[in-house]
């Protein structure tokens, strides 16, 4: 399949500059300085305990970094909570375990945060929970309880409901890792097609099939560092460092 | 072919399994004669239900009603129950010492409040949430007689402050703890100013009231209730707030919420009652009249309040990091992830603890009698120090026990029904 290249814009989405974080005294996250464009997909990767999801988590301040400066959709990213809480509005992120309600239905997990962040009124939150609900294929659940749905099916209505907060930016953070292999097509299709719309998306994955198909660029993380990025056909064709190296001939060698 | 090569080519249609597991002997075999052991044990418990039964009904059916004192029964017949003290007593262990032409007030109030359970108990019935609301008042007045505007009064007074409140918040500025503050003040203007006046002026012009019944008149069973609902109803939305509190990453909040939870679950409920009845008098201002009933109340429901602190964060020590994270990152502020996410779960996890303490606080009401309040167990002493009645045991615990254990059993009946309706894993 093509890739469609056109989204791109020249618009900054996400400026991250010499960014610093600190567990304790452990250093998780060292210098980083990233520039993503409104529109661009992005691919994460990296050996476990590289700190390629902390790098994500502090884009929607799940995580604090303590040195630099992140700047997302033109908001600074400080202790001010007002400003934490419009950016967590803007920026959806999806879980490796899911992280759904299980008190309340499909529809209701959907609806909660429109209704009571963005004060939709309920039934343009359902109409709209519903037209997302469709986008992940999966309108026939929306009243049962998570529950009752299958990994892929929590993962896609996790998906739902991000979307359903209309975000301008997109987080995956491992959303494939706890998915039984035939639920990953699923859930990884559901995201193509987000992509082809034109979402900013910041996907960490090892899905190097999806990483090839869907990214605009790869970027490789190793000891808390941004060791490597390039374009999905020469990261992958032809790895300059040698980390990148070895840690592709681990995930592709067998 | 390979040896370990194999194929199946007829799908096997389902049949019904053996008579001798399914059904009532299925379940019989299972559950009570499994195996030698087991079938030993289940004989064994029947043998003992058996004695206990053949010894307490015959006591219990044969009971005499209509004696005039002990003596009188003994003298009919010494082996059956001696129930004429709860005919002759009955409406002491009710109403304590409430005069017995006010006893329809107790009554009504008692109706009252299952009435005013119905829209909280049962979601159905949300619409008469109102009255739910009213009720606290209405029944303080019921009871402890009065001007009716002297809990008027406060409902007027909470409600032009929510107005307030809401008016604030809707033509001076949005942020609601601004507007939080604008109606405290006001609320605090108008009870010390004002509002003496607009009792004083409403008692002239619609002069509704009760004769007064003072608290040392409450008692029995009246007075459990009184104690143990009060109790529950306060020491619930206090101990979710020690939860969240023990839990907060403000360390100021933290300590005050530790401290208050470990001092009052290591103090035993006694000592608080004591405190309550002697002690706190020495440090209040002299001359305070300071309600024992309420006294003892807010002692029963910090003691409670702690308890249940420590069972709901059982229940938010159960649910995952990532419950947080959710609902943090769709953009839901600290108390609406609380309110719509964490509390709904945690509640519903803590369930059977929640009930654990209501139960134990409603049971821990008897306690009162040792600071010489009249709850039935008290009375049963009084009404054994009676000439008539000296040397009767058995009938007085059992009729109150069995008053207890209809309530608490109600509570836990409720509770399994609860926990069924809320499940929605399957």
């Amino acid at each position: 399949m093509e890739k469609t290249k056109i989204n791109i814009t020249d618009e900054v989405a996400i400026h991250i500059s010499n960014m610093n974080k600190w567990y304790g005294n452990f250093h998780v996250l060292r210098d980083i300085n990233l520039e993503v464009m409104r529109g661009e997909r992005i691919v994460v990767c990296g050996p476990s305990g590289s700190g390629k999801s902390t790098l994500i988590r502090c884009i929607n301040r799940l995580e604090e970094h303590q040195k630099g400066r992140i700047i997302v959709d033109g908001t600074e990213l400080t202790t001010d909570l007002k400003n934490i809480d419009k950016i967590r509005s803007e920026v959806g992120m999806v879980f490796q375990h899911f992280n759904l309600f299980p008190h309340l239905t499909t529809l209701e997990n959907c609806t909660l945060a429109p209704i009571w962040v963005r004060e939709t009124p309920e039934k343009d939150a359902q109409d709209i929970a519903m037209e997302m609900l469709e986008k992940v294929k999966i309108p026939e659940q929306a009243h049962k309880y998570p529950g009752q749905l299958s990994g892929g099916q929590q993962q896609r209505v996790a998906i739902a409901r991000s979307l359903c907060m209309k975000p301008r930016i997109m987080l995956f953070d491992e959303v494939t890792s706890a998915l039984d292999p035939e639920m990953i097509k699923e859930v990884l299709d559901t995201m193509i097609q987000l992509a082809e719309d034109g979402m900013t998306m910041i996907c960490v994955t090892h899905e190097m099939g999806f990483a090839r198909q869907v990214a605009d660029r790869v970027i490789f993380m190793d000891d808390g560092q941004i060791v490597e990025q390039n374009e999905p056909e020469s990261f992958f064709n032809k790895p300059q460092s040698d980390r990148t190296k070895l840690f592709l001939s681990q995930i592709l060698g067998h | 072919m390979s040896k370990i090569a194999f194929v199946q080519k007829n799908k096997i249609p389902p049949s019904p399994a053996p008579i001798s597991e399914v059904g009532f002997i299925g379940w019989l075999k299972q559950n009570l004669f499994s195996s030698w052991f087991n079938t030993l044990l289940t004989l064994i418990s029947i043998y003992f239900i058996f004695i206990i039964l053949r010894d307490f009904i015959p006591w219990a059916w044969g009971g005499h009603w209509n004696t005039k004192s002990l003596r009188e029964c003994l003298d009919l017949n010494p082996d059956v129950a001696c129930f004429s003290v709860l005919t002759a007593r009955w409406k002491q262990l009710l109403f304590g010492l409430y005069p017995a032409e006010e006893y329809w007030r107790p009554t009504v109030t008692f109706i009252f409040l299952i009435l005013s359970m119905i829209p909280i108990l049962f979601p159905k019935y949300f619409k008469f949430f109102w009255f739910s609301v009213i009720y606290p008042g209405l029944a303080i007045w019921l009871l402890w007689g009065g001007s009716i505007w002297g809990v008027g009064i406060v409902y007027i007074g909470l409600s032009l402050g929510i107005f307030t409140f809401i008016l604030l918040l809707k033509l001076v500025s949005k942020n609601t703890v601004l507007a939080g503050i604008g109606a405290l003040i006001f609320l605090i203007v108008f009870f010390m100013f004002f509002s003496n006046y607009l009792v004083n002026f409403l008692n002239i012009i619609l002069p509704i009231a009760l004769p007064p019944v003072e608290s040392l008149k409450m008692g029995g069973f009246t007075l459990s209730l009184i104690v143990g609902i009060t109790g529950i109803v306060a020491s619930f939305p206090i101990g979710i707030l020690l939860a969240l509190g023990r839990q907060s990453n403000l360390p100021i909040i933290k300590m005050i919420c530790v401290g208050f939870i470990e001092f009052i679950r290591g103090v035993p409920l006694i000592t608080l009652l004591f405190v309550a009845s002697v002690l706190l008098n020495y440090f209040l201002p002299p001359g305070t009249n300071f309600d024992i009933v309420l006294r003892v109340i807010i002692m029963v429901t910090f003691f409670s309040a702690a308890y249940m602190a420590e069972v709901i964060r059982g229940g938010l020590a159960g649910l995952p990091l990532g419950q947080h994270e959710a609902s943090a990152s769709l953009g839901l502020t600290y108390w609406q992830s609380q309110r719509l996410v964490i509390m709904p779960q945690a509640l519903k996890i803590s369930i059977p603890g929640i009930v654990n303490t209501f139960i134990g606080l409603f049971k821990d009401t008897t306690l009162v009698s040792i600071i010489s309040l009249r709850d039935p167990v008290g009375l049963a002493s009084t009404i054994r120090a009676d000439q008539t009645w000296n040397g009767i045991y058995w009938e007085l615990y059992v009729a109150i026990g069995l008053m207890f254990f209809i309530f608490c059993f109600g509570m836990s009946q409720y509770s399994q029904y609860l926990e069924r309706k809320l499940k929605t894993d399957k």
